[in-house]
């Protein structure tokens, strides 16, 4: 019989190892469901994760890996946090919606003033839009101890609709002959985010991403809230013990990770999506809970992890172009990847035993 | 606005039909809950009940066969869950919320195809002339057999968790698992077997979905309806009754708003279509808060994993 016995201590080859077979794992298992489509599965999985890298268009899919994973690191790195504390902020998508819009409609209002200072205000209304919709949860917690994750979740729907209501409504382009959507910043110089060295696809963004990485590492590491964070997700009596006051800590967290979201929004609506429109969200708040887990909660792995998932997109959709393989198959093959991350996780704080029969 | 086109038989007769996804889907998660395991994949589960039990109907021609087949199509996905939990103690609302990504992206892989596709039609129990009463009628007597039977699977889990042997185990498995371990209960395969039949209960509520309420295959058609069900077993403060209340509740607003939008209602749409959401918050908010105290019946192990150290 196998049996599973708890390890005195944590694995550390298995912290490593995990992501890297998970994703062999789930090449493997892909590679299956592939070939149930119909495709060579080998085909697909080069198209994935061959291609955008060392393939022909390799010169203009390596910059939109970076545009891909800047939103997606941004906003999991916020997310890291609060999991790490036992803090479950699923509503990212939410908060992402409404820093987008909050951060457009301040562009969107001045419009067509020239300002060098528009395009930080917006910012600063971006990371104020999604920190804002994130308090929701985050203050219903704390003083009536409702549940975060499906306030949270909820708050994504309402926000559906917000963006529904600000593409036809109240940011629709007054230019756009009654179409859904608003003035499109591209042509908006002051508000844009534009790609700040060509073929890249390096944008203020991307930027961002790296900077909040750096800071996560540092706050984790050498920060006393890193510590009372990480204390709250590991031993929650030793946390109370040390004074960390959990409420606290959830409105930081869930802030922290709200703002982060919400700027994400503002980026990609002012750079990559070039508008506010009703479909302008494309899920970059649930995929960045995969990759906060892929990255094991931790900034430097979530770099990694976003530009692994960046990689999967952009493969998807070459294999989409060039294959035909549906794209929601590369949505089944990302929450794959989940799965199989947190099976192969038991190696970490357990190890696998062979006891003989009826030892037991 | 119009509150005459508003006919209130009618409206009873339609919240009782909107409210079985989510009354099937969460007296499935309490069963599950009740037990100690939080699985947050109900969204996952329904979505796949939905696709699973929309090709097994196309295909057979057999709305009795879809919704098995939809029971079995969430039952496979909590599958994966158990395993995950159960046997590689893999963190419960993590895997949860995987279980919800990977349906949504499965079965709209699954659903190629099936677009714009009329699914056989789930008759009406025939009661013969009770259906024409006035009133009663189309309240009691007008629906299809699926609303009866929620109802009864709501009160055959009142009867086994409350006044059977094997409800006392399940009970006891979610107050603490140490115990009901020591005292010889498989507390990993009772599990297993509740989170089964809460994946079931999730696929048929969302065979419902996809075969009666809508009925055809779009893309996310449960629309947070799995998470409604989370949000109802909380309301019901995990009493199988009150599963039944908050679910006509829940299905009430949704009627009550799709009405609004079809009678021109000076609100505007937007603000009707996100009411759902609004109130579960406030449902929540009221539930967990003050008197509520649904906190204090929550099952006492409820999101821990059980791994015998022996």
């Amino acid at each position: 019989m196998l049996r599973l016995e708890k390890r005195p201590d944590p694995s550390r080859f298995w912290l490593y190892a995990t992501p890297v077979v998970a994703v062999l794992m789930t090449m493997a298992a892909g590679g299956i469901m592939f070939a149930i489509l119909g495709k060579n599965p080998f085909e697909v999985v080069r198209t994935i994760f061959w291609d955008p890298l060392f393939g022909e268009f390799a010169w203009y899919l390596r910059g939109q890996l970076l545009v891909k994973a800047g939103p997606l690191i941004l906003i999991a790195v916020g997310l890291s946090l609060g999991f790490r504390a036992g803090i479950w902020n699923i509503g990212a998508e939410g908060q992402y919606i409404m820093g987008a819009i909050l951060g457009a409609a301040v562009g969107l209002a001045v419009f067509p003033t020239e300002n060098r200072l528009i395009f930080p205000v917006m910012i600063a209304a971006g990371l104020f839009g999604g920190w804002l919709w994130a308090m929701i949860p985050a203050i219903l917690k704390t003083r009536f101890n409702t549940n975060e994750i499906l306030v949270s979740l909820m708050l994504v729907y309402v926000a559906q609709t917000v963006l529904a209501m600000a593409s036809t409504g109240f940011l629709r382009n007054p230019e756009g002959a009654g179409f859904p959507g608003s003035r499109s910043f591209s042509s908006y110089p002051a508000a844009a985010n534009p790609e700040l060295i060509a073929g890249t696809g390096v944008h203020w963004g991307v930027v961002s991403a790296i900077l909040v990485v750096i800071a996560a590492h540092v706050l984790l590491q050498r920060h006393l809230l890193g510590f009372q964070i990480r204390l709250a997700g590991q031993a929650p009596r030793a946390a109370r013990f040390h004074g960390v006051s959990p409420n606290r800590l959830v409105v930081l967290c869930m802030g922290i990770s709200g703002a982060l979201a919400g700027v994400a929004g503002l980026f990609e609506v002012t750079g990559p999506a070039g508008q506010i429109s009703i479909d302008f969200n494309t899920g970059y708040g649930f995929t960045a809970i995969i990759v906060a887990f892929l990255g094991r909660l931790n900034p430097i792995g979530i770099l990694l992890a976003g530009l692994l998932m960046a990689l999967t997109y952009i493969g998807g959709e070459m294999a989409a172009t060039n294959l035909g393989l549906p794209s929601a198959a590369i949505q089944a093959f990302q929450g794959m990847l989940l799965f199989f991350l947190l099976a192969v996780d038991v190696m970490t704080n357990y190890r696998l035993r062979l006891s003989p029969l009826g030892a037991r | 606005m119009d509150f005459g086109a508003i006919n209130p038989v009618i409206l009873v007769a339609s919240l009782m039909v909107a409210a079985v996804p989510i009354m099937l889907a969460a007296i499935g998660e309490l069963v599950v809950e009740k037990a100690g395991v939080l699985n947050l994949g109900v969204e996952g589960m329904m979505i796949m009940g939905a696709i699973c039990g929309f090709i097994v109907a196309v295909k057979s021609g057999s709305p009795l066969a879809g919704f098995l087949g939809g029971a079995a199509g969430g039952a496979a996905l909590s599958a994966v869950f158990a395993l995950l939990t159960q046997f590689l103690l893999a963190n419960q609302v993590a895997t949860g919320l995987a279980l919800t990504l990977f349906g949504l992206g499965l079965s709209s892989l699954m659903g190629q195809g099936y677009n714009g596709i009329k699914p056989p039609l789930t008759g009406a129990v025939p009661f013969g002339p009770l259906a024409d009463l006035p009133v009663l009628g189309p309240i009691v007597f007008g629906h299809d057999w699926m609303v009866y039977a929620s109802v009864l699977i709501v009160a055959a889990v009142w009867w086994v968790l409350g006044r059977t042997r094997t409800g006392l185990i399940i009970r006891a498995v979610g107050e603490s698992h140490d115990a009901a371990h020591a005292l010889g209960y498989k507390v990993n395969r009772i599990r297993l077997g509740c989170i089964l039949f809460g994946g079931a209960m999730a696929g048929l509520g969302g065979a419902y979905i996809s075969l009666v309420r809508v009925p055809q295959w779009v893309d996310g058609i449960t629309a947070g309806a799995g998470w409604i069900a989370l949000a109802i077993v909380v309301f019901a403060s995990w009493k199988p009754w009150r599963v039944l209340i908050g679910a006509y509740l829940f299905g009430g607003i949704t009627v009550l708003q799709l009405n609004l939008q079809a009678a021109g209602s000076r609100i505007p749409v937007e603000y009707l279509s996100m009411s759902p959401y609004l109130v579960t918050i406030l449902v929540l908010v009221i539930m967990s808060s003050g008197r509520g105290r649904a906190g204090l019946n929550a099952p006492a192990a409820l999101g821990q994993n059980f791994h015998a150290a022996r």
